[in-house]
């Protein structure tokens, strides 16, 4: 498969999940095992631009396809945008869920951009403005034991919105 | 997880054969429930024939206005649909209510008819389960019960199905297509799941080596004033406590067309025959609603835990109603 726009083949035996694959195989540890059960979130990477868990995932299933960990994430040296905002805005405590979040929000954002509503969304036939409420909802399979959500829907409304955010950053941080 | 035998299968014909040879075999399309089972050593196939790859990915529109879904269609393509999000508002919704938007872009809508209980005892594997290991019991019986189901139970099994898309399939006479070697059957969904009865391991029509290839959708105009309501634990990524499924057409001050099903509180989608029987025909009024959800709920059997479940049953459906008729079901 390609990860990160690099080709890498591997063996494995089919039981072993795509996260495995990526973590023990590849040495790509950035995605994290947190409940092995498809529901905390934290395995999230990207596959053909589409979020899914990882844990649940046969790596032999994904041959061929194109994944994106939190490792591709950033451009020429550049971190991403999401990766800055959550900085920026406290969207992580321990840091464990991140690249989870990250991935996921990624995710997210371009099924916003492709018209795709939410439970939350009232009229499924209209655009959808990315409200918190629809953040939360579309983000609600990524869990934070810290408890930094706040922050979390902050970073992805600066990036939905185009906003650099830095209004509110003190300078001693900045 | 055990090791297992691997085969992909490029089409149809070659998985029902690979399945067909092998007994213990399973088709894997999204995995996100099996990979779970076989992990906690609940499924233990010796083969895993993987149809993810099977070209049974399209919503096509049938002649006269119906649609049908391919079996490999993933939950977050068949709810983004423009022809579901407009004719059948309700499943669309379901479906969006269901898992999270990362299980949702895996989960296939075959896998979704065919997911297995979450009854914390069938995973319980120090759990008499009648499902999991049939004549060993039912720890459920006696245990927590919030989950468990109101309707159609028995003393050898009380879980619920756990599918959202399934209530609203079953709500919009949904039919649904298996292949095997032995040919191609068609299946109505109200009829694909069973009640537990004696032998609570048997869940569905389908025979083990059968493959869910599609599921139809007929024209059904009452659908587009359709809405699904979800009562749980957790505003999101919870399963349901109850869920109700509705559709209403209000015609000349009488309903012309309804359809109902409920979520949460049986081993199948329940579809609500009783109550739409009652609400076809009469006035469209709080009243009509409500003596209709009583009627059916009124065999309900609730368990220590989960008594709640039938009267929240009944106010969700009137409140689903109440809603379709503010929005249009009276055009």
């Amino acid at each position: 498969m390609r990860v990160n726009g690099a080709v890498r083949s591997l063996e494995v035996e089919p039981r072993v999940s795509l996260l495995d694959a990526l973590r023990d195989h590849l040495g790509l540890t950035g995605t994290k095992k947190g409940c092995n059960q498809g529901a905390c979130g934290a395995c999230t990477v990207l596959v053909d631009g589409e979020r899914i868990n990882s844990c649940l995932a046969l790596a032999v299933q994904y041959a061929g396809r194109e994944v994106v960990t939190i490792e591709g994430v950033a451009a020429d040296g550049q971190a991403h945008p999401l990766q800055e905002a959550f900085i920026r805005n406290d969207g992580f405590q321990c840091g464990y869920c991140t690249s989870g979040q990250i991935c996921s929000a990624i995710g997210m954002l371009a099924e916003h951009r492709a018209g795709v509503p939410s439970a939350v969304t009232e009229h499924l036939a209209a655009d959808v403005e990315l409200s918190a409420a629809e953040i939360r909802e579309r983000m609600s399979g990524n869990l934070c034991r810290c408890g930094a959500y706040n922050g979390i829907v902050e970073s992805i409304q600066d990036v939905a919105s185009g906003d650099p955010g830095d209004h509110d950053v003190p300078e001693t941080v900045r | 997880m055990r090791s297992f035998a691997y085969v992909s299968a490029p089409d149809v014909a070659t998985a029902v054969r690979a399945i067909a040879s092998e007994p213990r075999a399973k088709f894997i399309g999204g995995g996100t429930n099996l990979v779970d089972l076989m992990r906690e050593d609940i499924e233990q196939p010796e083969t895993v024939v993987d149809i993810s790859g099977i070209a049974l990915t399209g919503v096509e529109e049938l002649p006269g206005g119906g649609l049908r879904i391919g079996a490999l269609v993933r939950n977050s393509h068949l709810a983004t649909h423009p022809l579901v999000r407009s004719r059948y508002p309700v499943l669309a919704q379901a479906i969006l209510t269901g898992a999270s938007a990362q299980l949702r872009n895996m989960a296939t809508v075959g896998g979704n008819l065919l997911q297995r209980t979450r009854c914390p005892y069938f995973y319980d594997l120090a759990a008499a389960c009648n499902k999991r290991e049939p004549g060993s019991g039912c720890d459920a019986l006696g245990g927590f019960t919030r989950n468990h189901a109101v309707l159609g139970a028995s003393e050898s099994c009380i879980a619920t199905h756990p599918s959202d898309m399934c209530v609203a399939l079953a709500a919009l006479d949904a039919v649904v297509e298996v292949e095997s070697v032995r040919g191609v059957r068609r299946i109505p969904l109200v009829g694909f799941h069973r009640l537990p009865g004696d032998s609570p391991h048997v869940e569905t029509e389908i025979a083990a080596d059968e493959m869910v290839t599609a599921v139809e959708l007929p024209a059904l105009p009452v659908a587009a004033t359709s809405r699904y309501r979800k009562v749980r634990d957790r505003a999101s990524f919870a399963f349901a406590l109850v869920s109700v499924a509705a559709a209403l057409e209000v015609r000349d001050g009488t309903v012309a067309a309804v359809r109902l099903a409920l979520g949460g509180v049986a081993a199948k989608p329940w579809r609500a025959h009783e109550a739409e029987r009652l609400l076809l025909g009469a006035a469209p009024t709080e009243e009509s609603f409500r003596l209709a959800a009583a009627a059916e709920l009124a065999p309900a059997v609730a368990q220590p835990h989960n008594t709640f479940k039938i009267e929240l049953a009944q106010r969700s459906i009137v409140a689903v109603f109440r809603q379709l008729l503010a929005e249009g079901g009276a055009a």
